[in-house]
């Protein structure tokens, strides 16, 4: 199991992105992380694969576990190497190598079964396999988001940390890309599904986290969380009475309290 | 038209020697975006090396070892100055390298000595005449080799894992970091390349004359080169730096007709004169990717 016990991380030494964040991703499991712009979602996933380093954050308090064992100060590659993948937000495909050649680099933190998975990867995408001596930076978004998740897929991970899949993506592409999430899922593999798309997020995960300002507010199985008015509300679109918003006159208007405090 | 033939040889020779500094230049640049101004210095360390092992070991042997040994350098170097600098302005990293190669130029020429040294290569001055155009051993051997070595730089790039790595992270540096790439790795494996191939380069730019302290300033003209080049393009640097080899022994060799009124020999400002003029006219340099952010 990889899980964080009260996580707090900080870039620059000044901004405080996570205050006291506890999360887990038990194996095999589909766990959504929901919450605004600015939440802490992204920080989340890059304290666990390591990557906080690279935009100058630090984890200041808590651990970050896996299986137990403290792995919070590991490097990105000895992570990848104990089976954490992140698959960045935006893609992020090596533009100008080609669509095999981006797999290639996928397998680097465990090269032994390269072959196998890349033969799995063209099997879960085969538009991947008709592109794969193209470059990369030519496949459309959606192939490259694909592209993306089969390059983190070729070292076989246990836990896939996904970073907003489905953005800039038509609706049809994101049933695409949910499906194939579901599949990978059900090969054994743990997924962090973070999203600002709740619905297609609630609707395959089990368990589903909210995040607002560097915390958790909620924490529960995605079925509650479907099903709670708020999480409704803000998240899925939904009107209080359960149909979609048709008109911006019965959206319900909040006035905007500025705190100091929390 | 068999003088100019001949400088077009000397040129070729020549321009295979900037070719490998180049090589190294860009190699460090992609993976580090920063220019190692320390290429000089492993150059001559790498000539000066080979004049030592060669009398007992043989010239190629010791061209071979002393380049693995200043590869070995340069990583130890990478390691101690550079790796802790990591995430610095480029701008302070580049500075370091000025350092670097201040301290290794001025303990490989403690080395040179008062006596003659040579890197002890079996050609020498000698030449081949072919209907009249008189080729240089010493630049056929440097284009052989240059050559070699370009073909086994491009499939290491293209074939190994860590090759593969190396141009991935010199594309997106965080998402190679996130496919389990090292990067403390990508960098170190820059350096000793960079380092090896200026010592081999150093070796065929001493050959067929005696060392002296001098030697780096011909690894100045590399710099013209990877700006010709393109500075991210490994192609541009091989390209750019034949044609730089040319164009200085044509000027060179034409000279007198061209500038009668000139003592000293326009051959060796040509370099910059090719680039000022590429420049104007293709800012990011013939092969570069047009974004290459400034240094």
């Amino acid at each position: 199991m990889l899980a964080v016990q009260n996580l707090e991380v900080v870039y620059d030494d000044v901004v405080l992105a996570l205050r006291g964040v506890s999360l887990e991703v038990p194996d095999g499991r589909i766990v959504a992380l929901l919450g605004a712009n600015g939440g802490g979602k992204s920080t989340l996933l890059r304290s666990l694969s390591g990557l906080l380093d690279v935009h100058d954050g630090e984890i200041r308090k808590g651990t970050v576990t896996l299986d137990g064992a403290s792995v919070g100060q590991l490097s990105p590659s000895a992570l990848a190497r104990r089976g954490i993948k992140h698959v960045l937000e935006g893609r992020r495909v090596f533009k100008e190598l080609t669509t095999e050649e981006n797999l290639r680099v996928g397998a680097h933190a465990d090269r032994r079964n390269l072959k196998t998975n890349l033969e799995r990867v063209y099997g879960l995408f085969p538009v991947l396999r008709e592109r794969r001596d193209g470059q990369a930076g030519l496949l459309s978004g959606g192939e490259q988001q694909m592209l993306a998740i089969g390059r983190a897929l070729m070292s076989d991970p246990r836990y896939l940390l996904l970073d907003e899949p489905s953005l800039g993506l038509a609706p049809r592409v994101v049933e695409q890309i949910r499906d194939i999430v579901v599949e990978i899922n059900g090969q054994g593999t743990g997924i962090l599904l973070v999203e600002q798309n709740a619905t297609m997020a609630l609707e395959i995960a089990h368990h589903g986290y909210v995040l607002e300002n560097g915390r958790v507010v909620m924490d529960r199985p995605a079925a509650e969380l479907r099903e709670d008015a708020d999480v409704r509300e803000f998240y899925l679109g939904l009107g209080a009475e359960g149909e979609v918003a048709s008109s911006f006159r019965n959206v319900k208007h909040y006035r905007r309290r500025k705190r100091w405090a929390s | 038209m068999t003088q100019f033939l001949g400088a077009v040889a000397g040129g070729v020779g020549l321009g295979s020697i900037y070719a490998l500094l180049a090589l190294g230049f860009v190699i460090i640049y992609k993976s580090m975006r920063v220019i190692s101004f320390a290429q000089p210095a492993f150059m001559l360390a790498g000539a000066v090396l080979v004049s030592y092992l060669s009398p007992s070991i043989g010239f190629v042997p010791a061209v071979v070892v002393g380049a693995i040994a200043i590869a070995g350098v340069a990583l130890v170097v990478e390691r101690v100055a550079i790796r802790p600098m990591v995430g610095k302005a480029v701008f302070v990293i580049a500075i370091i390298t000025i350092g670097i190669d201040i301290i290794v130029r001025v303990v490989a020429g403690a080395f040179i000595g008062r006596d003659p040294r040579q890197v002890g290569d079996p050609w020498g001055i000698d030449a081949w005449e072919v209907g009249g155009v008189y080729i240089a051993h010493r630049h056929i051997a440097a284009f052989l080799v240059t050559s070699v070595l370009v073909i086994a730089l491009f499939a290491f790039f293209r074939w190994t894992p860590i090759g593969l790595a190396m141009r991935a992270s010199a594309l997106d540096q965080e998402a190679a970091m996130a496919q389990g790439v090292s990067v403390g790795a990508v960098f170190a494996v820059s350096w000793a390349l960079a380092g090896g191939l200026a010592a081999v380069a150093g070796v065929f730019a001493a050959s067929g004359r005696t060392m002296d302290q001098n030697l780096w300033h011909i690894a100045l003209a590399a710099l013209p080169v990877i700006i010709l080049g393109g500075l991210d393009s490994l192609g541009g640097a091989v390209l750019g730096g034949l044609l730089i080899g040319v164009a200085q022994q044509v000027v060179a060799s034409y000279h007198r007709e061209w500038f009668p009124g000139l003592d000293t020999n326009i051959g060796s400002i040509t370099p910059y004169l090719v680039m000022l003029v590429v420049l104007l006219v293709r800012p990011y340099g013939l092969f570069g990717t047009k974004e290459v952010e400034r240094v």
